[in-house]
């Protein structure tokens, strides 16, 4: 490969950097700049190193194109630990605030960056891969546009390291899982139109008749996102050759359109996108239709229609207006139908091997992945009720909610497919260890019902205590008391996210190993073996 | 079923598909989101709102950058008990000229939307530096260097400006005086005359107990100082305001 024109980009943009470094009106964007021209001129220097003047091996354009999803896997897992790493941090700071290092490493700069890498980076990476693995098999086609997967995976990347240092910089438009500023903003707009067209163009030159159900769910994820995004980061830079930006809308306007952003944050990257995850990897590993045609089609159309109207019920009892919070509750209360007409899709899809989840670890993994999406579909609509909502707002319980559907319903399903693909994106003929997938299970799910308890408990504490009255009138509790009372759950909280992350550690390990050729030498699990079933006996007949 | 049947014409056309699902995705925010844009009755008719002075844009600027807004509200609800422990409910008017806004979503510190006036600057400033020095249950990060920082501001009028630009009515006197302002208001030997009948109700003076300079300890305070101050309860109808 010669990469030519990509260095000549590269090296132009890098020296854009430098230029806007000098220039630039504010710390922390001239900060943000030299970090943007170190990884630029990084990646130029790798290409450099990688020239090489024979020409290129034809490609095979039959063959489908793996390589931005080997690269896309690993992602994946590295940026799932650094994102579950520093969720840890930060729930140890909530429970020893000594651990807050100010300014870079406190609180406030260090939860965007848990919640963009474990939401964008680790599955934003596990989407981007799973959903370019998908759509070459289910169509039969080689990724659209040659070198576009490896522009929109690196692109991505860049994307991700600029959000997560601006947020040490002190760099964020403070808008909950959009938080990256104008200019980040932009390139992720540039990437994922790019990323559409990777998609679109794939599923355009299909050699399969029907687009099979696992797309369409991909597909209304970008289209989606693409929508979103560019709304609800539309703002005025006070200047472009600094980092702060004002957003176009203000006040009521402006949160809602953050929560309908928010929401379909949640309902289109983390739910649609690992829906299709779900139509493809579930069949797969189970080895059986997807149980109901039919039942994809009405919930397929009925959860992109009614997951927009959802947002206004993060914003009950707040300065918006009643009706669309009414409105807001109404459908996500009507949201949990079609929610659960994908978990029972998806669980359905195992009649006739239900055995696997004995034997298999990996079926295992994603049908608790089903069941938490089950039950975080069902405790979302009833936390949207204004009178729960009058209770759980503000408190751990949403906190513990968010969990149960990202630690059990993305994190579960996710792992399950990378322990699908890996395999075959390497030719390997099977997984490093299927006894270590099976202590992931065990510490990730133990970890999550640890997690979630500890929020159950201190949120619905919370709220308690914020509203209890004595006898004379009196509000009973200062903030401060409900504060201190936290403190047991924020350690349990901790305690159950190591665990989580302790579990990924060994799938990392076990990914590792799998790249790399080993085999554990181990007993099969109990059940994975046919046992010696004697020939029945003619007596019985 | 003939309805599902028709299905296979969107299933074999990948531009349909497209087309049908961004349409069906758009509805909801059209129906939500447009209406708070046109109908007179989304912001309540108040008196004494006014956009921010330039040294508490800055203040609500540090206040954004270091993330306060991920365990503090700006957003009282109309329940018995907030009211009594944090004031007035908040109103949408209260946020009218916040680009963007600091409602929040989560308290794991109490609400600060009417923090303004309640606490002295010295405590402010203490309990910035070392919260667990006033307040021994609290599991705030610290925030001393806040006080070392000298506020680094080129130019603040093209803040104003950006404000200007999506809405903000700030006139062209006080966008003139930006940097002026920004000086003047912590800077107890300054004539802050037209400051204050630019921005009425602004706190002036220093803030941070360090008159020598402006630092961004004294923006912060300033904010923080003025939050659900503004609008002037006496004149407002409750009974007006549902909707």
């Amino acid at each position: 490969m010669k990469f030519g024109t990509e260095i000549v980009a590269l090296s132009l943009f890098a020296f854009a950097a430098v230029v806007a470094a000098g220039f630039g009106v504010d710390a922390p964007f001239r900060q943000h700049m030299w970090v943007l021209f170190f990884v630029l001129a990084g990646f130029t220097a790798i290409l450099l190193r990688n020239i090489d003047l024979k020409p290129a091996a034809p490609i095979d354009p039959s063959a489908y194109m793996d390589g931005p999803i080997r690269y896309g896997t690993i992602a994946t897992v590295f940026w799932g630990v650094v994102g579950m790493l520093v969720g840890v941090v930060i729930a140890l700071q909530l429970a020893y605030p000594d651990l807050n290092i100010q300014p870079r490493f406190n609180f406030g700069r260090l939860r965007p960056l848990h919640t963009s890498a474990v939401v964008f980076a680790f599955g934003g990476n596990a989407l981007l891969c799973t959903s370019l693995y998908v759509v070459q098999r289910t169509c039969r086609a080689r990724l659209f546009g040659g070198n576009l997967a490896w522009f929109v995976f690196w692109g991505y990347q860049l994307f991700i390291v600029m959000a997560a240092t601006g947020y040490l910089l002190g760099i964020t438009e403070s808008r909950e899982y959009a938080e990256p500023e104008w200019y980040v903003d932009i390139w992720l707009t540039i990437v994922w139109v790019a990323y559409l067209i990777l998609f679109l163009g794939t599923i355009l030159k299909r050699k399969e008749p029907h687009i099979y159900v696992a797309n369409w769910f991909y597909l209304s994820f970008i289209v989606t996102i693409a929508m979103l995004h560019v709304v609800n980061n539309l703002s005025m830079p006070a200047s472009f050759l600094g980092s702060k930006s004002y957003s176009a809308f203000s006040g009521v306007q402006d949160a809602l359109t953050q929560w309908w952003y928010g929401h379909n944050a949640v309902g289109f990257f983390l739910t649609a996108g690992f829906l299709g995850m779900m139509y493809y990897f579930v069949p797969k590993q189970a080895n059986r239709p997807v149980y109901s045609y039919r039942l994809s089609i009405i919930h397929f159309w009925a959860l992109i229609f009614l997951y927009i109207w959802a947002g206004p019920h993060h914003l009950h009892y707040t300065a918006l207006p009643d009706w669309a919070q009414t409105l807001g509750m109404a459908f996500s209360i009507m949201l949990w139908m079609p929610s659960w007409g994908g978990m029972i899709n998806g669980l359905m899809t195992l009649s006739g091997a239900w055995d696997k989840i004995r034997t298999d670890p990996i079926i295992r993994m994603m049908v608790a992945a089903i069941a938490f999406y089950g039950m975080s579909t069902f405790e979302g609509p009833m936390m949207s009720i204004k009178t729960v909502n009058s209770l759980s707002h503000y408190t751990d319980w949403t906190i513990g909610h968010v969990h149960s559907g990202a630690l059990g319903w993305v994190g579960l399903i996710s792992f399950g497919a990378i322990y699908y693909m890996v395999p075959k994106l390497w030719n390997r003929e099977r997984l490093y260890s299927l006894r270590l997938v099976t202590w992931h299970f065990w510490l990730a799910t133990l970890g999550i019902v640890v997690y979630a308890a500890a929020m159950w408990v201190s949120g619905i504490m919370q709220g308690m205590m914020w509203r209890e009255y004595d006898e004379q009138g009196f509000l009973v509790y200062s903030f401060a008391e409900s504060v201190a009372a936290m403190h047991p759950y924020y350690l349990m909280r901790a305690i159950g996210g190591a665990m989580y992350l302790s579990g990924a550690l060994i799938m990392a390990w076990n990914i590792t190993m799998t790249i790399l050729g080993r085999q554990r030498k181990e007993q099969p699990l109990p059940g994975s073996v046919s046992a010696y079933q004697p020939a029945r006996s003619q007596t019985w007949a | 079923m003939g309805l599902i049947s028709k299905h296979a014409l969107i299933e074999r056309n990948a531009t349909l598909l497209l087309a049908g699902s961004l349409l069906v995705v758009t509805i909801g925010g059209i129906v939500e989101i447009a209406p708070l844009f046109y109908l007179d009755n989304t912001i309540e008719k108040v008196d004494g709102m006014r956009p921010y002075s330039p040294l508490e844009l800055v203040g609500r600027n540090i206040y954004v950058r270091e993330g306060c807004y991920l365990c503090h509200s700006q957003m009282i609800r109309p329940f018995r008990d907030e009211v009594e422990r944090y004031g007035h409910y908040s109103l949408a008017a209260e946020s009218m000229y916040d680009h963007p806004f600091q409602w929040g979503s989560k308290r794991t510190g109490p609400d600060l939307a009417r923090v303004g006036d309640r606490y002295s600057n010295e405590w402010h400033t203490q309990h910035l530096t070392n919260p667990r020095s006033v307040v021994p249950e609290s599991i705030m990060p610290s925030y001393g260097f806040l006080k070392d920082t000298p506020l680094d501001v080129k130019d603040f009028s093209t803040h104003l400006v950006a404000n200007a630009d999506v809405g903000v009515p700030y006139t062209p006197d006080m966008i003139a005086n930006a940097n002026a302002d920004l000086k003047a208001q912590a800077d107890p030997a300054a004539d802050t005359t037209d400051l204050e009948k630019r921005y009425p109700k602004a706190k002036v003076g220093d803030f941070d107990a360090n008159p020598a300079e402006v630092t961004e300890m004294d923006a912060l305070v300033a904010y923080l100082q003025m939050l659900g101050t503004l609008v002037d309860f006496k004149t407002y109808d409750d009974a007006a305001g549902y909707r």
